[in-house]
């Protein structure tokens, strides 16, 4: 009988747990944010290059310059096609370095894809299972970071493809 | 004025509810347990009224009456027929609806076939089962009121989404929620069962239909779901360990245990207490499917509702019938009158306890790996998602000893077996198995011990459900469910093994070489349809000494909402699913275009096909 009630309270115990747990993550707001990066401290952010094949410390590749352009692309994707004439022309500009993270990519059609239309990136970092994306709190392809790195502040995100209002924006902030 | 219809003959329904419930609970109490046809009738008329709202919605979406919030926004005027239709159930509101149109009708059923049951054990169980349908009709009246009003009328509603426009898709619902709700009254029962103190053999014999009947519409819904997945999203895959599947799957593994367990309580008035609790988990299990779904706590291509106050109305629900089951189960005690519950070692009886142990150890790695990810993100604020590689790791070594186990457990004698010479012929058969798999990995060029193990066993499990076919003492449905089941584990092992795919981006006139096949992409055609444009591709494979295979794989573009889907061109024969698919890069230029070789998909539904028709039997069998 003692058994009994031990285990009728170990069963009530863990469904109210079960409840709790199940009422707080509702309670959550899991729609996936990405604007709480904004005003943040870039993450670290180490990963593969695509062409040297090294492993590459993002903080160590654009110390000198003022600003870092950080964007997500990947060759499947078909907007990334349509804002990259705008990188090209971003490419020019002297207070940057512009670098693109490939999300889940395969390695054959990103590089075809670079020798295709141009390759306006200083480095090109792989993120092949899409952690880093995670990290920076992407929302998919193509996403675009405007990172101040004389703090290592992101001050500026962009979802979906650069068009031409918004490289003009971009141009504004680089040359402030 | 039909939008009014609906509601309030559901409101009506409330009442009926209400008084079918106080009525009932005074006869039990009261000790004075007539059953007359009193119950009947009130049931009926409550399923009358729901049919008739049911029918109200329908109508409203036949006619496009944008007047109503639900028809504006899951329909439009240009959509077919048919698609209106199963656009009823397509959101949150109808198929609510129709949850609560199955639970009624099931009680009806139930009250219709079970004449000759005790009056007391029937009356609880239509007081268990109107609790759930009373709450099930305030959740829709208060939450999701299908016959929401809108004022002014748009002109045209928003449409269905595209990708749910699939035949496949349009039965996959309603035959998930006759599994779902099948196993409502299988809770209802066993409680009223245990209040009453009647769990025994004649109860079992009563209830397997039921757990029959769920069982065989759950595993049809999820199949369906799958073979939508597979046709329709065109990833390739049948099953991608998404916790919305998994949802489905939690109640499948619990029902699959208790359809073996309520066995051995029908044949020896045994596993009383466990029977119980697989039947309280199997609902509580579909249950919390419906919240999980529901709630948006899961973000998933099947969360259609974000609205907090519903995930907390089926929340506090869910758990007061919870709480409810359990405090039932412990202040009435089931008393075995088997003085000896321990089974003989050899027997029947362990066989089917083995086969729960590795159910509850399945469904165990489903649900860690489903909810996991919630607590640890209330916890700890981290989101991780939980893949593939986790359920694998954890599933796959543990199909060995059960493959084993499922090749002898069929064979056993109840109550207890002789331990017969040794099968000289059975081992040759595990040797045969083992030589044959070897072959299997060598050849396709996995190199691992394991899955050579894993392989022979599967083999070896399908010889004796194959040679199970021929044997007398077993049942008919168990032996064409297991051989089934044996058939279904050996096409999806040698489809995970064997599948090959080739993923490259294309424009026309380019040629590809994969495998000793040339794929060329030789044009491609625009034409418009209904109510959505298409990009129709050409594809041509050649391989040596075959004639060439053309594949037609289609980009449709959707007006409204405009969506742009793609639909593979899939080629299927006993061996293989060839098919290609390709999807828009740049407009009418560059194409990403992926083909797939999938042996033995067509298998993968025959014998889930067969599964589910082995159930039948049994159900059908006196």
């Amino acid at each position: 009988m003692k058994f009994k009630k031990l285990n009728l309270v170990l069963i009530l115990l863990i469904t109210i747990l079960v409840f709790f747990a199940l009422y707080l993550g509702m309670k959550k707001q899991n729609l996936y944010t990405t604007d709480h990066i904004v005003n943040k401290k870039m993450p670290n952010l180490i990963s593969t290059e695509l062409f040297t094949g090294e492993e590459t410390n993002l903080s160590e590749l654009v110390a000198q310059e003022k600003f870092t352009i950080l964007n997500i692309w990947a060759s499947w994707c078909a907007p990334c096609r349509s804002e990259h004439k705008h990188l090209i022309t971003l490419s020019s500009n002297n207070n940057s370095k512009i670098v693109g993270l490939n999300y889940k990519d395969k390695i054959e059609n990103a590089k075809s894809f670079i020798s295709e239309l141009g390759n306006p990136y200083d480095h090109i970092l792989l993120d092949k299972k899409g952690f880093i994306s995670i990290d920076l709190g992407a929302y998919g392809v193509p996403e675009t970071y405007v990172i101040d790195n004389t703090n290592n502040k992101i001050i500026k995100k962009y979802l979906g493809p650069i068009d031409e209002f918004i490289l003009e924006e971009i141009i504004n902030i680089l040359n402030s | 004025m039909i939008n009014q219809l609906g509601y309030y003959s559901l409101v009506f329904c409330v009442l009926f509810s209400l008084f079918i419930i106080t009525n009932s609970t005074r006869a039990i109490i009261s000790k004075n347990s007539k059953f007359d046809g009193i119950y009947y009738n009130l049931v009926f008329l409550q399923l009358f009224l729901v049919v008739f709202s049911f029918i109200c919605l329908i109508f409203n979406f036949i006619v496009s009456d944008f007047s109503n919030v639900t028809v504006y926004n899951n329909s439009h005027t240009s959509k077919p027929l048919f698609y209106k239709i199963s656009g009823v159930w397509g959101n949150h509101e109808g198929s609510l609806l129709l949850w609560l149109l199955v639970l009624i009708l099931f009680l009806f059923l139930f009250i219709l076939n079970s004449k000759k049951s005790e009056n007391n054990y029937k009356l609880l169980t239509i007081v268990f089962q109107e609790v759930i349908i009373l709450g099930f009709l305030l959740f829709i009246i208060f939450t999701s009121n299908p016959f929401e009003y809108l004022f002014p009328t748009p002109t045209e509603g928003l449409g269905l989404n595209p990708i749910l426009q699939d035949p496949a898709l349009a039965i996959h619902p309603p035959i998930l929620y006759l599994g779902y709700v099948g196993t409502s009254l299988v809770f209802s029962s066993s409680l009223a069962a245990t209040v009453n103190k009647s769990i025994n053999s004649d109860w079992a014999k009563h209830i397997k239909k039921w757990i029959f009947a769920s069982w065989i519409f759950l595993t049809l819904g999820i199949m369906l779901g799958s073979i939508w997945a597979y046709y329709e999203l065109g990833w390739g895959g049948f099953w991608f360990w998404d916790p919305v599947e998994n949802v489905s799957l939690m109640p499948w593994l619990c029902l699959t245990a208790l359809l073996h367990s309520v066995l051995v309580l029908e044949k020896r008035n045994s596993l009383k207490n466990w029977t119980v609790i697989l039947s309280i988990a199997t609902f509580a299990l579909s249950m919390s499917g419906t919240f999980l779904v529901r709630s948006g706590i899961l973000n998933s291509i099947h969360t259609f509702a974000n609205d907090p106050s519903r995930g907390l109305f089926i929340l506090i629900f869910l758990f007061i019938l919870i709480l409810l089951a359990i405090i039932i189960y412990f202040s009435f005690e089931i008393k075995n009158t088997n003085p000896s519950n321990n089974f003989f070692w050899l027997s029947k009886e362990t066989a089917v306890l083995i086969n729960n142990w590795f159910m509850m150890y399945f469904l165990s790695v489903v649900l860690i790996g489903t909810l996991y990810p919630i607590f640890l993100e209330v916890i700890s604020n981290e989101k991780i998602s939980v893949g593939a590689p986790f359920y694998h790791k954890l599933m796959v070594p543990f199909l060995i000893p059960f493959f084993i186990f499922m090749s002898i457990g069929p064979r056993l004698k109840w109550i207890k077996d002789k331990f017969t010479k040794i099968n000289y012929y059975q081992i040759l058969i595990l040797i045969l198995s083992l030589v044959i798999s070897y072959l299997i990995v060598e050849y396709s060029g996995v190199k691992y011990l394991f899955s050579t193990i894993l392989i022979s066993t599967s083999i070896f499990l399908f010889y004796s459900s194959a040679s199970d076919l021929v044997k007398k003492n077993i049942q008919f449905p168990q032996k064409i469910s297991h051989f089934a089941f044996s058939l279904l584990i050996i096409s999806i092992l040698i489809n995970g093994i064997y599948s090959k795919e080739i993923n490259s981006n294309m424009k026309v006139g380019d040629n590809l070489t994969f495998m000793n096949k040339k794929i060329e992409f030789k044009s491609i055609n625009f034409e418009k349809q209904d109510n959505y444009n298409l990009l129709r591709g050409n594809f041509e494979i050649t391989e040596e000494g075959k004639i060439p295979i053309n594949f037609q794989p289609e980009i449709r573009i959707y007006d409204q909402p405009v969506i742009s889907t793609s639909e593979a061109d899939i080629k299927t024969n006993l061996l293989n699913d060839n098919f290609i698919v390709f999807s828009l890069l740049k407009e009418g230029e560059v194409f990403n275009v992926r083909y797939q070789q999938k042996p033995f998909m067509i298998w993968i539904w025959i014998s889930l096909i067969m599964l589910a028709f082995g159930g039948s039997l049994a159900l059908i069998k006196k």
